[in-house]
């Protein structure tokens, strides 16, 4: 993987940018030495590794602010990290960057029943927020699977889903308000308290930008009453098609789910075998379906989805009958991943989004691509909004197996563009799908993309190497040519 | 004004646009006209009348996506998703009751563009929210797109969110592929007797704090609610109604349960026809007056009584109250906006006041959109500069000088 090459004279001068970055921050704050800095060198990907320059960790705005326009002074670039859990190495840091660690900013600053929100510092985890409200029956419904580790600042850069976002939406959709730090120091504020901005969207801008456009330094989300009672049902089918079908026509039922999760054969049995959450092992798919609501609500829609699951050649239908139950059914598909990790040395996640309607398709043709390149692979499925996240099985410490993994997820990638999806559902470009952006988008869509990161970061100072395939000074992106008053289409009809 | 500007399909469109860069020409840029008084009025050299970007070009009900020129009418859309039971969740609302339009004219281009949603904003969000991808043209007559047809995408910047509520000043939308979700099949409208713009919020937000699952949550004054050709309504003393949806008859009973606990009030339901009819009023704000200036409040939902208490203060005005209490419809009984005491109004509470109507004039004058801080609205200057950066896309609709 090519970073942008390291700016040698901020190297030269290191000493010199922790000197001036001490004196802003507190004591401790700077760290330079290699045995801490080793901590730094990679994130939740861990086949990318690289040492930062050195890490700063602030603690208030006001520092941030100082802390960026010293490095853009230096000529330095920052990447921002919050728990380091990202899957496509968004927060690798450069070896001429400083990164930016927002573990202090760690504080739930205001919990606001009335206009149901919650304003918390970057650093909070995802699942610290709906513990916060739980007392008083809220909760913040996006909900990726690293709840328990992940920051809503990361939430808000990667835009994170999780298992309930067809009905409640994404972490962008959930999102009201944010503070920022410009590379120039300015403070912006976005958004606030109330739904919908003045002038242009910057907040739906920032989610998903993948830290490449501002440091955020607060967040206001909007938090939801709990659903009054919620039912899962697990259904057990013998080939993927009649499970695809089963969503479809679900879905043509009028049904939104809170969540519809599907797994294949290898995922099934790999979190069978680890939790014990009661799967039918000899399922070719399984389809875990939850309805959420009032409990007349409920009892109507998971009626509805057991009958539509047993015209579609259910084997299966179990509907939980207890939380404890419901709590059980989940557990298995909330731990698929570290299941899947137990039965091979390696793994490497794919992110990949699909229409729904192609899943059949997809998953024959990574079974044909999983024999080409000799390696298993498990399936799990965001089934509600076609969000697919298949595992390669690897063994790094086998010759030539990392390679062949990374070519294989590669070919999923490709094969998920071309039947009309998208490389990332909600793990990010980062540095790991930053190459195949080219197969989604043209040269001037990305000159587009980076036009926008100009406005925000004209000397693209911050995470760079991410994202964007090639990098283009903001100068040469912004030129513009006027010919003087001719025109180019006379044939164009004028009225 | 050079002339009109009338491209047949997308290609043209992008060689009108690089044409108007290449000689300096200030566009308009026009789908249905039908908001052309929303927002600052635009002067320009030329008119880019898009028009012909028209038709539906993909729609699949079972993957709930729907790919549609910019320029198609909204009903047109609305009616071929009706066919398959299903819709665009944020109810998209009809402003010609206070923009003062015959009719008819809106295309799904404008929605979005402006980013309009109704009552259902409150679970559903709005416009923005629904936009799944975007092809458009920008200020240097490039054709770029963003986004895609699937809900989950994190593949490069979302600037379909920028392009929605951008009123077409960074790009010239060609194309929208929006999310569309089953309509409900039953609603119905629990109406609890309140006249008092102070008294309702405390309703409201119990309501909205509960487990009730409310899809629309409005007060209506007694005037307001007078306007109403729901019966029921424009006999009440005030309104708070409060609006369930969903797939089955458990509507009903949850209706009943609803209505059960606010017994103590003057309570009633409405069915599902009185519902629809209700709630078409409130989106489209048919309830209020429009015959002098109208702010559109969007505010944290606490601040309502006294963010109405403040402008009553300052000048006439009648209010209607949505999405929980995040939204205040303001009728001010008077030519003249007002505008000093509706933003003073939202000193010290999060928010934004947008003169939705008023002379073309007075919407020259007074700025329309709320003023922000400076380091915003330079980094908005800079935005449009990445979009645009010869200024000639629907100069100064939003910002004067942008």
């Amino acid at each position: 993987m090519e970073m942008p090459e390291p700016n040698q004279d901020v190297i030269r001068r290191s000493g010199e940018l922790a000197a001036a970055l001490s004196a802003v921050l507190p004591r401790g704050a700077v760290l330079d030495r290699e045995d801490q800095r080793r901590a730094y060198e990679s994130d939740g990907l861990t086949a990318y590794r690289q040492m930062p320059l050195m890490v700063a960790l602030p603690e208030t705005t006001g520092q941030i602010s100082q802390v960026l326009r010293i490095c853009a002074s230096f000529g330095a670039k920052v990447v921002p990290r919050g728990a380091g859990t990202s899957l496509s190495g968004g927060a690798l840091p450069l070896a001429d960057g400083v990164l930016l660690g927002m573990a202090r900013f760690n504080r739930i600053l205001d919990i606001d029943y009335a206009n149901r929100c919650v304003v918390a510092q970057p650093g909070v985890t995802n699942l610290a927020i709906s513990d916060a409200v739980a007392s008083r029956g809220f909760y913040y419904a996006p909900d990726p699977s690293s709840q328990i580790a992940c920051t809503i600042g990361g939430n808000v850069a990667e835009n994170s889903g999780g298992v309930h976002c067809l009905k409640y939406g994404l972490t962008t959709n959930n999102l009201l308000g944010l503070e920022t730090v410009l590379m120039n120091g300015e403070v912006v504020r976005l958004g606030g308290k109330h739904l919908d901005q003045s002038a242009y969207d910057l907040l739906g801008i920032m989610a998903g930008s993948e830290g490449l456009l501002a440091v955020i330094t607060e967040v206001t989300v909007r938090i939801l009453p709990k659903p009054q009672s919620a039912q899962a049902l697990l259904i057990g089918f013998d080939a993927i098609q009649a499970a695809a079908d089963c969503v479809a026509a679900i879905i043509a039922g009028g049904i939104i789910p809170a969540g519809m999760e599907l797994m294949d054969g290898p995922a099934i049995r790999a979190a069978e075998a680890f939790t014990g959450a009661g799967y039918p092992t000899e399922a070719a798919a399984l389809l875990i379906v939850e309805v959420d609501g009032t409990q007349a609500e409920v009892r109507s829609l998971a009626g509805k989805v057991g009958e539509i699951a047993k015209t579609h050649g259910a084997t299966t239908v179990r509907a939980s009958a207890s939380e404890a139950d419901r709590a059980k059914f989940w557990a298995g598909r909330k731990a698929a991943f570290p299941a899947v990790g137990r039965i091979s040395p390696d793994y490497y996640c794919m992110d990949g989004t699909i229409p729904r309607g192609r899943l059949a398709q997809v998953l024959g043709e990574i079974g044909s691509l999983s024999e080409r390149y000799g390696l298993a692979v498990a399936n799990v499925f965001h089934a509600g909004d076609g969000n697919l996240h298949p595992l390669i099985l690897y063994d790094a410490n086998e010759p030539g197996q990392l390679d062949r993994a990374e070519q294989f997820g590669a070919d999923i990638l490709r094969l998920c563009v071309s039947v009309g999806g998208v490389l990332t559902g909600e793990h990010g470009v980062g540095v790991e799908k930053r190459d195949l952006m080219g197969e989604v988008f043209s040269e001037v869509d990305l000159a587009q993309q980076q036009r926008l990161k100009c406005a925000f970061d004209a000397e693209g100072a911050l995470n760079p190497g991410k994202v964007f395939p090639t990098l283009h000074r903001c100068a040469e992106l912004g030129r513009v040519h006027v010919h003087g008053g001719k025109t180019r289409f006379p044939e164009l009809p004028r009225l | 004004m050079t002339g009109i500007l009338a491209p047949g399909d997308e290609v043209q469109t992008a060689e009108a646009v690089a044409d108007a860069a290449s000689s300096g020409t200030t566009l308009d840029v026009r789908g249905g006209g039908s908001k052309l008084a929303l927002g600052r009025p635009v002067q320009a050299e030329a008119i880019l009348d898009i028009s012909a970007l028209a038709g539906i070009q993909l729609y699949e009900p079972e993957e709930l996506v729907i790919t549609v020129a910019a320029a198609t009418p909204l009903a047109e859309v609305e009616a071929a998703l009706a066919e398959a039971g299903q819709h665009l969740a944020f109810e998209p609302p009809d402003y010609d009751h206070v923009l003062g339009n015959d009719g008819g004219g809106a295309t799904i281009g404008g929605v979005i563009a402006c980013n309009l949603s109704g009552p259902r904003r409150i679970t559903a969000g709005a416009a923005r929210d629904h936009v799944l991808g975007i092809a458009a043209i920008s200020g240097r007559g490039d054709l770029f797109k963003s986004g895609g047809r699937v809900v989950k995408n994190v593949t490069g910047y979302d600037l379909s969110k920028l392009m929605a509520g951008s009123m077409g000043t960074l790009g010239v939308m060609t194309e929208v592929t929006l999310k569309t979700l089953p309509r409900p099949k039953e609603t119905r409208t629990v109406v609890i007797e309140e006249h008092s713009i102070s008294s309702a919020p405390e309703i409201m937000e119990r309501v909205a704090g509960s487990d009730a699952e409310a899809t629309g949550l409005a007060h209506l004054t007694t005037n307001a609610g007078a306007r109403s050709s729901v019966s029921a309504i424009s006999r009440a003393d005030g309104a708070i109604a409060i609006r369930l949806e969903g797939a089955g008859d458990s509507v009903a009973d949850r209706a009943a349960a609803l209505a059960e606990q606010y017994k103590d009030a003057k309570v009633q339901i409405l069915d599902h026809e009185q519902s629809l009819t209700l709630w078409a009023e409130i989106r489209d704000c048919k309830l209020l007056p429009a015959n002098h200036s109208m702010w559109r409040i969007s505010v944290q939902p606490d601040s309502v009584a006294f963010v109405a208490a403040r402008i009553s203060v300052g000048c006439d005005a009648e209010f209607l109250v949505d999405w929980a209490g995040g939204l205040i419809w303001v009728a001010v009984e008077d030519d003249d906006p007002n505008e000093g005491p509706v933003r003073w109004a939202l000193d010290g509470f999060s928010g934004h006041a947008t003169l939705v109507r008023a002379s073309e004039d007075l919407r020259r004058r007074v700025p329309v959109f709320h003023p922000e801080p400076a380091p915003l609205m330079a980094l908005n200057a800079r935005v449009k500069n990445a979009f645009d950066p010869l200024g000639i896309l629907n100069p100064g609709r939003m910002v004067d000088g942008l």
